[in-house]
């Protein structure tokens, strides 16, 4: 599903940001991330969504080999993950529906479609009743639930996390992650990246720990889970 | 693109309008200012044009024949005058109306005076042809062409006026097409500017949709739309200002300075109007949409 083989990315010369790399993630997994700050980790993202290039090494995903891809096949290439950031990223001046509905509305889906899913993600991360609310109105664990929404209303195969419970209280940080993992259930492959180590040991799922660009240990701590 | 995104899409530039309220109005503003200041110049090098071309068709150039020349001779330098592009239009003064004239200026209605030369016209071999130009950059060609034709005794004509007219006339191409030039490159300047800082303080919500997954087309078109849009909006505006202000200061002038009136006639506003729409929208909505798609330009490259 995932696959970066030796991946380097430097962005000045002789400081690499990434040094050789190898993750492998197979269809379903939960995955944690974990590293300090400046530890690669928002390289790692940006390299999984084709922001930025490696210097050296291969990523696959979804069994596309980002090497090389045009500029215009990007959108359709992020259209199978979905996205989940710290600060939310929701457009401030659209209510709660229209958020969601304008993942759906980027790829051009029918109307019907539209006002047939959004309800049924709305539902699912537990806001249907506040379909109207600007996401000023909202808190914080309710703006990262519509982020969720949106980043799943079109059945992505891969769903990336960055740092989601960040600028959330400890309640709302672990119903996030609760939801997560039931996304994880149900067949999502699921990536968070985060430095929420009380989370990431309570949750006894699959972590990855990148230390000043590189991979120092990549442990399975649930019992399912295939590494 | 799809039929209802594009619809989506249009919707979305005029709601953008609206949610960037100030952004908006800004660009509007700057739009109607530049506009504005294009359009009052347009009328006013119009009617300065209008006014130098009166006086450019005001000066002649006369053409006196040989003495005894045979009428079927004069018509025969009538057609070869005719033939000549510079000329405006021409007209045979006999020498009966060359008295006539010389009459009504010299002997200003006194009928005694102008009496005493009853039955001997003084000006008997002042029969002539009275040329006048539509360009007189063309007078020194025409005047040549004309002392080489047989027949002709004599060409009268003014150096100084035609050479003053010439060099005026270019002065004022120059100082039209160089405050045109500057005006336009202020208005793009301005205007790109505006739509700069609407765009870096949108820049979030480029990010957003690109990483969800928009094609480039999909984040440009509302963009476009809202250019465009502001760029109409902010020429009709001064189009509107400009076509009553210019048909009230016609009138007011009118009114209140009679004494122009026989010196100059102001272009009619549907003479000035008919250039000056189409291009100031071409302008407005010009600026509008490469503004807009450029200035977006850095922003889709995520």
């Amino acid at each position: 599903m995932i696959r970066l083989e030796n991946i380097s990315k430097s962005y000045q010369k002789g400081v690499p940001a990434l040094n050789d790399v190898n993750i492998h993630i197979n269809p379903g997994e939960f995955v944690f991330i974990v590293g300090d700050s400046g530890s690669g980790k928002s390289t790692l993202i940006k390299l999984l969504l084709a922001e930025l290039e490696p210097s050296k090494g291969k990523i696959v995903i979804n069994g596309k080999d980002l090497k090389g891809i045009k500029h215009r096949a990007i959108p359709k290439f992020r259209r199978n993950i979905g996205c989940v950031f710290q600060d939310f990223r929701l457009l401030p001046d659209r209510n709660v529906y229209e958020n969601v509905a304008f993942a759906m509305r980027v790829i051009e889906a029918p109307k019907k479609e539209i006002k047939r899913k959004v309800p049924i993600m709305l539902s699912m991360v537990g806001l249907a009743a506040k379909y109207r609310s600007l996401p000023r109105q909202l808190s914080g664990g309710e703006q990262q639930r519509v982020a969720i929404a949106r980043a799943l209303v079109n059945e992505p195969k891969i769903l990336l996390a960055d740092e989601p419970t960040g600028n959330l209280d400890n309640k709302n940080a672990w119903e996030i992650m609760k939801l997560l993992d039931e996304i994880n259930e149900r067949g999502t492959t699921v990536v968070v990246v985060t430095h929420n180590m009380e989370i990431v040991n309570a949750m006894n799922k699959r972590v990855i720990t990148i230390k000043k660009g590189v991979v120092v240990s990549d442990e399975d701590r649930g019992e399912d889970d295939e590494i | 693109m799809k039929f209802s995104t594009l619809l989506y899409n249009f919707v979305q530039g005029f709601k953008n309008i609206w949610r960037n309220k100030m952004f908006s109005l800004a660009s509007i503003a700057t739009m109607t200012a530049c506009i504005f200041l294009f359009g009052l110049f347009y009328s006013l090098g119009t009617n300065f044009e209008k006014v130098v071309k009166d006086v450019e068709e005001s000066v002649s150039v006369t053409v006196f024949f040989n003495e005894g020349i045979s009428d079927v001779e004069v018509q025969r330098i009538g057609e070869a005058i005719s033939q000549r592009r510079e000329i405006a239009k021409y007209e045979y003064v006999s020498a009966d109306q060359a008295w006539e004239s010389f009459k009504d200026v010299y002997f200003d209605g006194d009928e005694n005076a102008a009496a005493s030369f009853a039955g001997d016209n003084p000006l008997a071999n002042s029969a002539n042809y009275q040329i006048y130009l539509s360009d007189v950059e063309g007078q020194d060609d025409l005047v040549t062409f004309l002392q080489s034709l047989d027949g002709v005794r004599e060409v009268r004509y003014s150096q100084v006026a035609a050479k003053t007219l010439t060099d005026f006339n270019r002065l004022m191409k120059y100082i039209f097409v160089s405050i045109v030039a500057i005006l336009i490159a202020v208005a793009v300047f301005l205007i790109s500017n505006t739509i700069t800082v609407g765009i870096s303080v949108r820049k979030e919500e480029i990010a957003i949709m690109k990483l969800i997954g928009a094609k480039d087309s999909f984040v440009r078109s509302p963009f476009v739309v809202e250019g465009v849009a502001i760029g109409l909006i902010g020429s009709v505006i001064p189009l509107l200002i400009l076509w009553v202000l210019y048909n009230r200061i016609i009138t007011y002038v009118a009114d209140k300075f009679k004494f122009l009136s026989g010196m100059m006639d102001f272009v009619p506003a549907s003479t000035v109007f008919k250039t000056l729409v189409p291009v100031a929208l071409l302008l407005g909505v010009g600026i509008g949409y490469i503004g807009s798609r450029f200035t977006l330009r850095k922003h889709l490259q995520v």
